[in-house]
């Protein structure tokens, strides 16, 4: 089904379309460490696991033709956005039939048919990139808005602010989602952020709301109020979500015992999983029993199957594309 | 001597000023506990402890504008700048603030920043973290910039580096963090602006920067059992740069081939030539070659990736070219 959505309560069907875009997002990147733990991927990858509440909640609220643009860890954006799972594992392989022809890798991934305009390897490298493409639509005179992903890493950069002075100040229809996993890498996050996350955009007379990022309906509740203020010409939002990724900042990033303690990790994955916590929601609701859970993660397995044996067996790009699209 | 690593080399030198000057300190992005994602500052922490070695937030502009400030009220701040792709971050602040401040204050004003940073392909790791752009630094008036190829070199230069008074660009190649070499004992610094042959041969002049001494040396090895005898020499600093070596080298040879990381346009490569061009010009048999990197942004999938950069194969191949042996 679609993911249309302008409509800021939650129906039967998307709650459910939501476990299932969830789902697939962790089983795609259980896949990608597999990939890398058996040598077969090159080079590193940064997995969404334990944050796929915000890229399902935040993109179940936009239109195939609004625009994102997303980060390093940016597999589960590119998902919820509607991207295929054969096209993406391709990439990650440096396959021709990836996303990007392979030139781009598991950072890089842009898919401009579904409306995202690529994965960044620059921490906060996309926030004027968004910050453009909402004024463009206001220009341009269409009702899209641009969500701008970025992890509270960039918060930190210079850019961020500079770009949300100017989204301001000229009511543009873009929305600053901070994915707070609090780390940087290596570091707590409070260890590099001074003052209050949300008074950033407050100073810029910029609408800035809280949300758990581990409850998809509260982000797609939250994002569905901010894109109808935006594409109705209220002007640019931020919204915090507060998360943890499950894995380490990179794939190879195994013994981190140094920065953060097993228990932590132990906590977040036992009582604050977005898969588990929608699940019993589902039930409660009598929306879903636990067999047609079951179901949905047996065909998101087959989806991920069958994309995964599609980009092993795809050619890499010939060589002498080195040179192509250097230019348009 | 010890065998280091490159790594260990580059984290010795740190350990030492750090130990010999008080005013020097370190500040970058997970340097700290962590020893930066490349582990090359592992335990420098536990030393010198978190005044010292500092972690900062993720803001390249500010922690270089910082360095700058700090430099110039007589620091000696060594700012770690993960890739050196994010030197397009960090410009403003070297180009017009720190390589300026000297010349602009008419002598008065000094700026003794050392910054730290990254190079190097073929690590699969696409085009934002792959480039090597000290061309772009090379190119500023007042800043010097350093590409050691050995952990010899890294650790005397790096040691000069932070002693010096104006503002030094030193650049790793990743790839050679664990590359191991023989390390002098004891306390020795390398001066700016000397060329080292690391290799002598008679019929052909390789001028390599970086790692790619290391592709030279393996071109050269392969080009001996073919009769051809081939010179590498490594500048190992762009800027101040040892003219007279590179010359007397070609002069002797008759032929010369630069090799560089470097996109080939308008890079260090052009500068090197170059030098070799308008001064050997008499001495040579054949006009002067250059290898870079393709003039294209890094790509990920490997077999494309692996086509951009200099090889043994494609470095031997010129020699052989410029010694008439198609
Ligand atoms: C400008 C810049 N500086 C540093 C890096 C290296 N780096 C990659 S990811 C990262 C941490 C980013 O943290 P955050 O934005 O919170 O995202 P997370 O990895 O937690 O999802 C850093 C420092 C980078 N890619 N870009």
């Amino acid at each position: 089904m679609s993911l249309t959505a302008s409509r800021t309560e939650l129906g039967a069907d998307l709650a459910l379309e939501m476990y299932r875009r969830m789902t697939l997002i962790r089983l795609f990147e259980e896949q990608a460490n597999e990939l890398y733990r058996s040598a077969k991927m090159p080079g590193l990858t940064h997995l969404y696991i334990g944050e796929e509440a915000i890229a399902v909640g935040v993109c179940s609220a936009l239109r195939r033709e609004d625009w994102i643009t997303s980060t390093h860890r940016g597999h589960g954006h590119c998902l919820a956005k509607g991207a295929e799972v054969g096209r993406m594992f391709a990439e990650l392989l440096g396959k021709e039939a990836g996303y990007c022809r392979g030139k781009g890798g598991s950072m890089h991934i842009a898919d401009h048919e579904n409306g995202n305009l690529g994965a960044n390897a620059i921490v906060g490298g996309s926030t004027g990139i968004a910050t453009g493409a909402a004024f463009s639509a206001k220009r341009r005179g269409t009702d899209q808005v641009a969500v701008c992903f970025f992890g509270e890493g960039a918060l930190g950069q210079g850019l961020l602010y500079e770009v949300m002075n100017i989204a301001s100040l000229w009511t543009l229809p873009v929305i600053y989602v901070c994915e707070n996993n609090q780390y940087n890498e290596y570091t707590h996050y409070l260890e590099a952020t001074a003052g209050e996350i949300l008074a950033r955009p407050r100073a810029f007379g910029i609408e800035a709301r809280e949300v758990d990022g581990q409850d998809v309906r509260a982000v797609y509740g939250q994002t569905a109020e901010l894109v109808e203020r935006a594409r109705g010409g209220g002007g640019p939002a931020f919204l915090l979500c507060n998360t943890y990724r499950y894995h380490g900042h990179h794939v190879g990033d195994v013994d981190r015992a140094y920065y953060r303690t097993k228990e932590e990790e132990d906590l977040w994955r036992s009582e604050r999983d977005p898969l588990a916590l929608h699940g019993t929601w589902l039930e409660e609701q009598r929306l879903a029993t636990p067999e047609t859970l079951k179901n949905t993660e047996l065909e998101a397995r087959a989806e991920i199957g069958a994309g995964l044996a599609f980009a092993l067996e795809a050619p890499f790009p010939d060589p002498s594309e080195v040179t192509e699209d250097v230019y348009a | 001597m010890p065998e280091l690593t490159f790594a260990q080399a580059v984290n010795q030198a740190l350990a030492e000023e750090l130990r010999r000057d008080d005013t020097v300190f370190v500040i970058g992005e997970d340097v700290a506990e962590a020893g930066t994602p490349f582990k090359v500052l592992a335990g420098l922490v536990d030393e010198f402890g978190p005044e010292r070695v500092l972690d900062s937030p993720i803001s390249e502009p500010g922690i270089t504008g910082l360095g700058v400030g700090a430099a110039v009220t007589g620091m000696r701040p060594v700012v770690d700048i993960m890739f050196g792709d994010f030197l397009t971050l960090v410009m403003d602040q070297l180009a017009n603030q720190a390589a300026k401040t000297h010349y602009m204050s008419g002598g008065k004003l000094k700026v003794p920043l050392t910054l730290r940073t990254t190079m190097g392909a073929t690590r699969r790791s696409a085009a934002q973290h792959s480039q090597s752009l000290h061309a772009w630094v090379a190119h500023v008036p007042g800043l010097k910039v350093v590409l050691p190829s050995t952990p010899a070199d890294a650790k005397g230069l790096l040691k000069t580096a932070i002693r010096d008074d104006n503002p030094v660009v030193f650049i790793e190649d990743k790839m050679d963090y664990a590359v191991k070499g023989e390390v002098p004992d004891g306390e020795y610094t390398i001066p700016f602006g000397v060329a080292d042959v690391k290799r002598e041969g008679e019929d052909v002049t390789i001028v390599a920067t970086s790692s790619m001494v290391r592709v030279a040396l393996a071109a050269a090895e392969q080009l001996e059992t073919e009769g051809i005898s081939a010179e590498v020499i490594d500048p190992r600093t762009l800027v101040p740069l040892d003219r007279d070596a590179l010359i007397a080298s070609a002069e002797k040879t008759g032929r010369a081939i630069v090799v560089d990381e470097g996109h080939q346009s308008y890079g260090a490569s052009a500068e090197l030539a170059a030098v070799i061009a308008e001064r050997a010009f008499y001495s040579l048999d054949a006009p002067v070659r250059r290898l870079g990197a393709m003039d294209v942004p890094v790509p990920f999938s490997p077999p494309l990736e692996d086509e951009t950069v200099p090889t043994p194969e494609t470095v031997a191949a010129a020699a052989r070219q410029l010694c008439g042996r198609t």
